[in-house]
């Protein structure tokens, strides 16, 4: 059944499919409905990190040394840990500029220094190349291998091909042709290829579900599960040594570090990885479920590794099957056609997805920043004025991307069938481990400069380029052997597998190692040596303070421009549409309708129009044409400084401000409530007044009336004379009373009073008060009782105050209780540091809306109105004032008809009462 | 902001955890003959500390404030 022409269409079906999801995706798109926003096509198209390599090579490294493979996915397990802080910035930083590659994050952080950009690109390519070339190789063999079928036999025994029959020249073709179609359909590429992203996601699933579904066949299927595949892979003395492979087959702890280091960064600096998280991002918010959903994803698609490899060489134990294959040949083996066939799919899925974006990725960097800062400054060419560009663009792209998948094929004939997958594989991860440095400080370190970035990261290639890449090319015999064994020109120290005569490491921590060195080293010294130029330095703060300032390139540009020159810039670029709606985009953001109002050509429009070229060709070549047809007046550094320094100073004043605002805020508050308080007692004040008045009144008048009819007429009998004069002095003892409680009062609630605080024994005080008292009881016939403890603590006060509080409460339980059968209990006890008195008496009692005011000034119990008591209504009032100065509390409980019991505590004298808590 | 930082600092410990468990020593006390439930002892070590850090990391990511 798997004959050439059913691999081949079903090859064909496959990528159509992809094709149909990117056209619906891209359709939706259009329609604003877009698929890929979400987290979880965002997390599957991170795993695009997992290539052919990972699906036909991690079998292969595993059935070698064991867990070898592993440190490459948990290198970003851990680095993604990170991406909190560093992927959240970078991502900010990119969406502000309109960053469109790595190339382009570089050049711009460095001044949007065309030539940084250019040399990024080009060790990208270089780096990469060799990593596209594996993907060709891994297709081109499993192919040749499932053609076979039922044979299992190596492509190298097929013997090599003319290149025109060669499968690897067909598939880099048709890649070449399908990503062509796939990634240059929009001319913008700082936005989303969103048909793209979708058809990545669907290729991770496939390969996650092939790989699964391979894997559960060998160790379900041909085994008895895991625990079978090991014990046979046990009980071969050839490979009992993996399963405890560190210190042995695996290397040293050295290697494994190294490795696991080398995949922290190639998960970030990784041309493809770059543009699925950052170019192709349409959230920030979809990082947060990526950070434990596409570790998730690499954990899944390990799983079987190990018993795939343990598998393979057990099935296979002469050798004759190349490891890389396993994945492959198990399932051929076993006569599975529909299987093999599924994996094949999904290492073509692996391969596709990563040769896609890879190569969109480069063609976009080698596009704008490479070639097209160079064709600007050609004159001849008269670039400048040309009126519609973006057909050039598109062209530069697509011959890039075909220019790339070519020199992956070149190199695939040259050196790749030397090296297995995963060799092949670091070369690339430690080329773009030189980017590190560069954009990991450049985002942290405002003191890096242009020139410390240039030199590490051509430093750092050079060792690179020496001791991975030479080797590379030697041992394909494409460089003479020596080279290797005896260093150049015989010169030992030098050997590029033990430069220096550092021996003894393997060939990628030897290499990391040294490039790492070479390259922060001298990124670090020419930076710390140099000054940085006014573009480097405003750009360095725009980029490492991209959380603390919002976008304000616009401050920087001084110079004049016309709004026509920049609209025709745009519109070359952009193509007409592309600068209408961009500008209706400024124009609307700022209340204005395009292109009916003026817009003025300030710095603002200026650097919009810039960041809007830069999402399209690169902030290199942006800033070129920019500058050719606005005239800029160069700021020197001092003057970038300045406006540094202002605005950082705004943001201290703002500060300042806001804090002012908010006091000033909190005073205005206060106020208001001092001038309620005020109104208030002002309210009451002229309450009080009024009351008074009114108290004094009533016995006035009735004073007044009396003394006229005594005086009118003289001849009132004596009984009656007598009787009016006992009234008149009655009233005028209650007016002297009132008046001196309102002289009491006044004192007390100024804080003018006197108050003559000594040891007061509440047990005399009570019963002194009371024989005091005895005539009044007397008359009113009540019966009194005090229950007083034998002992008790002094308290601190002033004793004829306390006797005027006792006082006023006994009379007002004599006035409220009826005659003859009144009783009044009075009540002294001590608890938690406080004297208590309760006077109870077995009156009317108070309802409870009168117990709420009863303690306010002139209440009194009962209805004023008719049957007005006796008293003033301040004596409640001023007796609570008394009992609150002496730091005690004064309430009433009463039940209607059974009686008032006013109670008051007084705290003990501290000393004593301290005494006796400790005792 | 508070709420970020915090988490931000969560991963980073992680991230050191992570770093602790897949290097020396703590690999080379689990490289030894023997298994777990049929899986050599390295093996079944390194994919369980991986699972477990993945789950810590989507604990502090999901989990709110």
């Amino acid at each position: 059944m798997l004959q050439g022409w059913v691999i081949v269409v079903t090859s064909f079906a496959y990528l159509g499919l992809l094709f149909a999801i990117a056209y619906y995706a891209d359709s939706r798109a259009d329609r604003g409905r877009s698929v890929i926003a979400s987290p979880y096509i965002y997390s599957l198209s991170l795993a695009v990190y997992a290539t052919a390599w990972t699906f036909y090579g991690s079998v292969g490294r595993a059935a070698v040394d064991g867990v070898g493979f592993l440190p490459i996915y948990l290198g970003p397990t851990l680095m993604i840990a990170l991406w909190w802080i560093v992927m959240r910035k970078i991502l900010r930083i990119s969406k502000q500029n309109r960053i469109t590659s790595l190339a382009d994050f570089v050049a711009s952080r460095y001044g949007k220094s065309a030539l940084l950009g250019g040399v990024v690109t080009i060790i990208a390519v270089i780096g990469i190349v060799p990593y596209i070339s594996l993907q060709l190789k891994a297709v081109s063999s499993s192919f040749i291998i499932l053609v076979q079928y039922p044979e299992i036999i190596m492509p190298a025994k097929v013997g090599a091909l003319p290149v025109l029959q060669d499968t690897a020249l067909w598939v880099a073709l048709i890649l070449a042709i399908f990503t062509v179609l796939f990634g240059t359909r929009h001319l913008y590429s700082a936005e989303h290829h969103e048909g793209m992203v979708a058809a990545i996601a669907f290729e991770s699933l496939v390969k996650l579900l092939a790989f699964l579904a391979v894997g559960v066949f060998v160790t379900f299927g041909i085994y008895n599960g895991f625990g079978d595949v090991f014990a046979r892979a046990a009980d071969e003395p050839k490979l009992a040594a993996m399963l405890t492979p560190l210190e042995g087959v695996a290397g040293s702890y050295a290697s494994w570090i190294w490795l696991t280091i080398l995949s922290m960064l190639a998960i970030m600096f990784l041309p493809r990885q770059f543009q699925v998280t950052v170019i192709e991002n349409v959230d920030e918010k979809h990082l947060h479920k990526a950070i434990w959903l596409f570790p998730l994803y690499m954990l899944a698609i390990n799983i079987f590794v190990l018993p795939i490899a343990f598998g393979g060489r057990l099935h296979f134990p002469d050798g004759m099957v190349d490891a890389d294959t396993f994945v492959l040949t198990l399932p051929m083996a076993e006569r599975q056609e529909l299987l093999a066939l599924l994996v094949f799919i999904g290492g073509l899925s692996a391969a596709t997805g990563m040769v896609i974006v890879e190569t969109i990725a480069l063609s976009t960097m080698v596009c704008n920043d490479l070639v097209m800062p160079v064709l600007l400054r050609q004159r001849r060419l008269r670039l400048a004025e040309r009126r519609d560009l973006t057909g050039l663009l598109l062209g530069i792209r697509r011959g890039a991307i075909v220019l790339i998948l070519l020199l992956g094929y070149l190199y695939f004939r040259l050196a790749g069938e030397a090296y297995a997958l995963v060799s092949i594989g670091l070369i690339s991860f430690a080329a773009v481990a030189q980017f590190a440095p560069a954009v990991l400080g450049g985002i942290f370190w405002k003191g890096a400069t242009r020139r410390g970035a240039l030199a590490g990261l051509c430093t750092g290639f050079g060792v690179w380029f020496y001791t991975l890449l030479l080797p590379a090319l030697a041992r394909s015999d494409w460089l003479p052997r020596s080279l290797l064994e005896h260093g150049p020109f015989g010169n030992e120290l030098l050997k590029p597998l033990e430069l220096f005569g550092l021996a003894g490491l393997d060939q990628i921590t030897h290499a990391m190692l040294w490039s790492m060195i070479a390259n922060v080293g001298v990124y670090v010294v020419v930076s710390l040596l140099g000054t940085p130029s006014a573009e480097e330095h405003r750009q360095a703060s725009l980029f490492v303070d991209v959380f603390r300032r919002e976008a304000g390139g616009a401050r920087f540009w001084r110079g004049t421009a016309s709004v026509p020159d920049l609209y025709n810039l745009l519109a070359r670029f952009l193509g007409p549409e592309g600068a209408d709606t961009a500008f209706a985009e400024y124009a609307r953001a700022r209340g204005r309708h395009w292109p009916d109002a003026e817009l003025a050509a300030d710095a603002e429009l200026v650097h919009f129009a810039e960041t809007q070229l830069a999402g399209a060709i690169g902030a290199a070549s942006a800033r070129i044409m920019v500058a050719a047809v606005a005239k800029e007046e160069a700021l020197t550094l001092n003057e970038v400084r300045e406006i540094l320094d202002e605005a950082s100073q705004v943001v201290v004043y703002s500060h300042k401000l806001e804090q002012k605002s908010r006091e000033l805020e909190a005073a205005t508050a206060e106020l208001r409530a001092a001038n309620e308080a005020l109104k208030e007692l002002d309210r009451l004040k002229d309450d009080f007044i009024s009351t008074v008045t009114h108290e004094l009144r009533t016995p006035l008048t009735s004073i007044r009336a009396f003394s006229e009819i005594l005086l009118a007429d003289p001849d009132v009998e004596l009984a009656q004379r007598k009787k009016f004069l006992g009234i008149i002095t009655r009233e005028t003892e209650r007016l002297t009373r009132l008046i001196n409680q309102v002289l009491d009062l006044a004192k007390i609630e100024s804080g003018r009073a006197e108050w003559h605080v000594s040891r007061v024994e509440l047990r005399e005080v009570i019963s002194d008060t009371l024989a005091g008292m005895s005539q009044v009881f007397k008359e009113n016939n009540l019966e009194v009782e005090a229950r007083l403890p034998e002992r008790i603590s002094p308290v601190n006060a002033d004793i004829d105050r306390l006797i005027q509080v006792l006082l006023n409460l006994l009379s007002n339980a004599v006035k409220f209780c009826e005659p003859g059968r009144g009783r009044i209990e009075v009540t002294l006890s001590e608890a938690d540091g406080y004297a208590r008195i309760d006077v109870r008496d077995n009156g009317p009692g108070i309802s409870p809306e009168e117990q709420r005011v009863i303690f306010d000034k002139f209440r009194q119990a009962g209805d004023t109105l008719t049957n007005k008591p006796p008293g003033t209504g301040l004596g409640l009032h001023i007796s609570r004032q008394i009992v609150e100065h002496f730091g005690g509390r004064m309430w009433v409980a009463s039940v209607p008809g059974k009686g008032a019991c006013f109670s008051f505590t007084l705290p003990l004298e501290p000393a004593r009462a301290e005494a006796r808590a400790a005792a | 902001m508070y709420a970020l930082e915090k988490k931000a600092q969560r991963l980073v410990a992680l991230c050191m955890l992570g770093f602790l468990l897949f290097n020396y020593p703590l690999l080379a006390l689990f490289n030894r003959p023997g298994a777990l439930l049929g899986v050599p002892i390295l093996y079944a070590f390194i994919f369980a500390a991986w699972a477990l850090l993945i789950a810590l990391m989507a604990l502090v990511v999901e989990r709110d404030g």
